[in-house]
């Protein structure tokens, strides 16, 4: 697809994982969806996955549209389905490197079903949720991570729902990886990543990440780079810390780092295989 | 290790004809949900396929079995998953995606009596509308419905087939009567079926466009891993691939993906006509009514009536060029189903200003009878 003659060693680091004819793209300035990607495509090269085999499926909203701008196998799916999606691609093709990189209304609202039964299955998965705390595609409406007392176009008297603090529900759930950054920690989340793609089994990061547009504006955060300052400010790095005492709450620090490892936790394929060893007459 | 293939003679209900229909055509994954009155279809791929090394998952509902399905398609596998009514209703977001990402995979819908949980254990024919549009947005599919065990091991390759040659989710559309009636099915040695599969990219991996379509209209489709680099979306894309949302690519993109299925009916339809030479009256069935359909046309020869059937196996695209044929001959047709009045609706509309058309409606729960059938075949006999 890349119609780039610019010799490889001139070529910026990222080039060959970008559809370049399709920027410039969507997203607005401030936006954390761009960072993210940045740092998900730089991953598979420190740990030497081919981008042949990498394949990234997501859903609907801002973050979903990333799949359509990587030079990768890209599956932009339906509305909070992109995790049983991509469990189809993963199980049917095991030596796929699959991800999943949607937004918080996809992951946890619609989607929420699917998440919490492919960390209970242990599907051989990387899940990267871009949590905005808002629907920003659709305008700024209402969203299961929405802070309380957060304004949204549909809690137009501020959000009188407690949000889910979805670290505390992947662990809860099982994944084997669990892990939350901002997208302004950018080395960091990238090692992360590539923690993780080193692993097996359900695999979780959370990257908050600003909506200037449709977050900021209406909180009180209304400059490109008002959300990144909160990030900036308040975040502190707490590796192994419990993810029962992480929700995110303004004013107070913003806990980051990798929660959970857990090994030796077979993955649902390597289940199913050693069943079939099980059953089928040798 | 077992054969796939059970080649040889058994006595199967229809729900255990499907699966093994499925795993003679080359199924290697499903994922469902369980649901009366299919739930044997899942409960008998768990049992084969570890055997055969296929991939069952039994999801967490029916929105997650069909994106699962789709995704396993992507990944170059043969998929399925099998469900009711209800489990249809939540299939249908998905449907539609599939539709649009042009993704070969099969569904099953046993019918139960509708709407909402309505009838579990009996059956019905309600879902014939709903297969063709349930989903949202203008779109053709293809639906199969068999009579009997047998033709529902048939029908299931066949729905592979079409499946795979035409880049098209395809609707095995059986009912609770045929999918809990057992009978006998004979299956063949396994290089007598005939396995369709889908086309694969010819030119270089730089010049790859996944929609970009042959002259049959049907695009050769690389899966994932493959080294294509190719994206995908539900949006209205281009031929790359790329979302393009404007009302140009929106016409020539839902133009095509009708078009690929309307300019091969002669393909697709499979009907069986019995005694129309002369027929001045067809009965119209389908599925399970096609059995006492047919037993009320022979009735109806032996009292000298001239009556004709017309089964119809592909429910969509509707026969419409066999209808028309036949209603510039036969004076009226007759169309019993279990539902209000359907497919009598197709009928009626194929038939309009060359013959008269018949409802004989059952709400489902049960059959319809051949004396029922036989006894309007008489009245009209008498116009």
């Amino acid at each position: 697809m890349n119609t780039q003659t610019t010799a490889e060693s001139e070529q910026h680091p990222i080039e060959k994982w970008l559809r370049s004819e399709r920027m410039p793209h969507m997203w607005c300035a401030g936006c954390g969806v761009g960072p993210t990607l940045y740092a998900w495509i730089r991953a598979p090269d420190r740990v030497g996955i081919p981008r042949e085999k990498v394949v990234y499926v997501s859903g609907i909203g801002c973050c979903g549209r990333g799949s359509g701008y990587l030079n990768v196998d890209g599956f932009h799916t339906t509305h909070g389905r992109a995790i049983p999606f991509a469990i189809g691609l993963k199980l049917a093709r095991p030596e796929l490197c699959v991800s999943v990189i949607s937004g918080d209304g996809d992951l946890f609202s619609i989607g929420g079903n699917h998440f919490i039964h492919a960390c209970r299955r242990n599907v051989d998965l990387l899940v990267i949720c871009t949590n905005n705390f808002i629907y920003g595609m659709t305008g700024g409406q209402l969203a299961p991570t929405t802070l309380l007392g957060d304004r949204a176009t549909t809690a137009p008297y501020g959000n009188v729902e407690p949000s889910f603090s979805t670290p505390h529900l992947a662990d809860a759930a099982g994944a084997v990886y669990v892990a939350r950054w901002t997208s302004i920690h950018l080395r960091r989340l990238e090692k992360s990543i590539a923690e993780a793609l080193q692993m097996k089994g359900f695999r979780y990061i959370e990257v908050l990440s600003p909506c200037p547009v449709n977050y900021g504006r209406r909180n009180k955060l209304p400059e490109p780079d008002d959300i990144a300052e909160w990030f900036r400010q308040s975040s502190v790095i707490r590796n192994g810390a419990n993810t029962s005492e992480i929700s995110i709450e303004k004013g107070k620090p913003l806990i980051l780092g990798d929660f959970v490892k857990r090994t030796g936790k077979p993955t649902f394929y390597e289940v199913m295989k050693e069943l079939e060893g099980r059953v089928k007459p040798r | 290790m077992r054969e796939a293939v059970q080649t040889g003679r058994h006595f199967w209900y229809g729900n255990i004809a499907i699966a093994e229909g499925a795993i003679a055509a080359g199924c290697r994954f499903f994922a469902g949900y369980p649901i009366t009155p299919a739930s044997e279809i899942a409960e008998h791929v768990s049992r084969r396929f570890p055997e055969i090394g296929g991939m069952f998952v039994q999801f967490e509902d029916e929105l997650a079995s069909i994106a699962a399905i789709l995704g396993a398609s992507w990944a170059g596998a043969k998929s399925m998953t099998a469900t009711s009514g209800p489990g249809f209703s939540l299939m249908q977001e998905n449907i539609g995606l599939g539709i649009m990402m042009e993704v070969p995979t099969v569904i099953v819908n046993v019918q139960r009596g509708g709407p909402s949980t309505g009838l579990p254990t009996l059956t019905a024919q309600g879902d014939v509308m709903q297969t063709k549009w349930g989903s949202h947005g203008p779109y053709e599919i293809i639906a199969l419905s068999p009579d009997s065990p047998q033709e529902a091991f048939n029908v299931t390759i066949r729905c592979f087939n079409l499946a795979e040659k035409y880049r098209v989710p395809v609707v095995l559309l059986t009912s609770e009567t045929v999918g809990h009636s057992a009978g006998k099915v004979v299956v063949p040695p396994e290089d007598a079926i005939e396995i369709v599969e889908r086309k694969k990219p010819k030119v270089p991996v730089g010049e790859y466009a996944p929609y970009k379509p042959d002259e049959d209209l049907i695009p050769p489709m690389a899966c994932a891993g493959e080294g294509y680099a190719f994206t995908t979306t539900g949006l209205t894309h281009n031929e790359k691939g790329y979302p393009d949302t404007t009302a140009e690519t929106q016409e020539k993109l839902i133009r095509r993906l009708n078009d690929k299925i309307r300019s091969h009916l002669g393909d697709i339809v499979d009907v069986t006509e019995e005694n129309m030479e002369d027929a001045d009256i067809a009965v119209v069935s389908y599925g399970q009514v096609s059995r006492p359909a047919k037993k009320a046309v022979e009735m109806a020869r032996e009292n000298g009536i001239k009556a004709g059937s017309i089964k119809l196996t592909t429910i969509w695209p509707f026969a419409e060029h066999i209808i028309h044929k036949w209603a510039k001959q036969v004076e009226y047709f007759i169309v019993p189903e279990l539902n209000y009045g359907q497919i009598y609706l197709e009928v009626k509309r194929e038939a309009a200003g060359e013959a008269k058309t018949l409802l004989i409606p059952r709400m489902g729960g049960e059959l319809i009878t051949p004396t029922e059938i036989y006894n309007e075949i008489e009245r009209m006999s008498k116009r």
